[in-house]
């Protein structure tokens, strides 16, 4: 009997894991407000990183616009919009900056923050915060 | 009780005047379960508690109440977790053996736990094996008398576990999920408050813990709970627990979960049931 109920609640765990619904790309594109709301929850996003203790050190000396540029860039063709990242990868633009994970999870908060400030969607943040998720492992050193 | 209970709640408030306790993202750390490690309520989970990144240090306190049909529960729990890599607790429970009370004469059975849990690898966020821990709960029961009546071994006893939580991103309904799964090697009665080994099993037995929440949103999780449990004693049966939680996370500092749980038998009576609610501060 404990084993059968065990077996149940394994199986629906999986069906539940495997009910993942098909992203609609374009429509995360539109959630995040298109070009012009993208660059606002960047520019928010960045005002509250520049207040960061925590992220002073890998953001001294950036050029501010240019990230802006390439950050909202990298968000707009992840989400499928009409546009290219044509910066470097992520590995080699983080390559010997030595990025904990505390500062990697102080930028993922200041973006959460910055999208329910602009008020995206739950279902749209999750849907971005799953594109950005791999890229964890070329930003944070190992 | 009740009373005591509000007011140990009140002195853990005075942490919503802290600044944030760690820079892991919301919920990450679980909430308290009733053995003191990071998990849900009735099981252990993989993350490791507070909100410690890799450069920083956390703490955590909670108190339980739960209230069944002829027994409750109260448990007192701290602690310290390093870096997300090592995490330290001590939790002491007080079961409350209402209905038996004078059959027993005895007001509570009581132990303390000790554990330890080791972040082996992976991250519950972002690597897509998610978050695998390794950890052990030594158990000290306090009032060996009443389950070495009932023929239980020993009044001492070590959990052994190995836990695996990952989160899935918009993965139902546009909300995350959030998978746990505990192997447990243990010789435990019901989770050592009745002793440990006994007259039908003596011996370490693997049990599954496993569950399932959906964020609704990032503040509140919901879900549900399944542990199987051993059935070391001939004189009263055990059953597998299970439960269906709600846990609110309003910020770092602080969360309040609320569940209703089923235990089944337990000390020879039947159907145990009822409310459960536990508050977590994290420094």
């Amino acid at each position: 009997m404990k084993r059968i109920r065990l077996i149940l609640l394994v199986g629906s765990l999986l069906l539940v894991g495997c009910q993942s619904a098909p992203s609609d790309h374009a429509a995360l594109y539109e959630a995040l407000g298109e070009r012009d709301g993208i660059e606002a929850i960047t520019e928010t996003m960045l005002y509250r990183i520049v207040d960061d203790e925590r992220l002073a050190d890998p953001f001294k000396g950036i050029d501010v616009a240019e990230f802006h540029r390439q950050f909202s860039d990298q968000i707009c063709a992840i989400s499928n919009g009409p546009c290219t990242y044509s910066g470097r990868t992520m590995r080699e633009a983080h390559r010997d900056m030595n990025i904990s994970k505390t500062q990697f999870n102080a930028v993922v908060e200041h973006l959460v923050r910055a999208m329910e400030k602009h008020d995206v969607s739950t279902s749209a943040r999750n849907r971005l915060l799953g594109l950005l998720a791999p890229m964890h492992d070329d930003i944070v050193a190992r | 009780m009740r009373i005591r209970f509000l007011l140990l709640a009140g002195l853990l408030l005075p942490a919503l005047g802290w600044a944030d306790p760690g820079s892991r993202l919301w919920a990450t750390g679980g909430v308290t379960s009733i053995e003191g490690s990071a998990g849900g309520g009735i099981g252990t989970w993989a993350l490791l508690s507070g909100y410690a990144s890799d450069e920083e240090w956390s703490g955590s306190a909670a108190l339980t109440r739960a209230e069944f049909d002829d027994y409750s529960l109260s448990v007192k729990a701290a602690s310290l977790n390093w870096q997300n890599r090592l995490e330290l607790s001590v939790a002491h429970q007080t079961f409350g053996l209402d209905t038996l009370q004078a059959a027993f004469d005895r007001d509570a059975l009581e132990q303390a736990i000790y554990g330890a849990k080791l972040r082996l690898f992976g991250d519950v966020l972002y690597d897509p094996v998610g978050q695998w821990s390794l950890g052990v709960q030594h158990k000290r029961n306090q009032t060996f008398t009443i389950p070495h009546q009932l023929q239980a071994r020993d009044d001492s006893g070590t959990d052994v576990y190995l836990a695996a939580s990952k989160l899935f991103f918009s993965a139902f309904l546009g909300r995350n999920l959030l998978l746990n799964g505990t192997l447990r090697g243990t010789r435990a009665n019901q989770t050592g408050l009745l002793g440990f080994g006994g007259d039908d099993n003596n011996s370490y037995e693997p049990m599954m813990e496993g569950s399932l929440g959906v964020f609704a949103t990032r503040q509140w999780l919901v879900g549900a709970e399944y542990r199987q449990k051993p059935d070391n004693l001939g004189s009263v049966a055990e059953d597998d627990w299970w439960d269906l939680y709600i846990a609110w996370f309003p910020d770092r500092r602080v969360s309040v979960t609320a569940a209703w749980a089923e235990l089944g038998d337990v000390g020879g009576l039947d159907d145990q049931s009822g409310p459960y609610v536990s508050i977590q501060a994290n420094f």
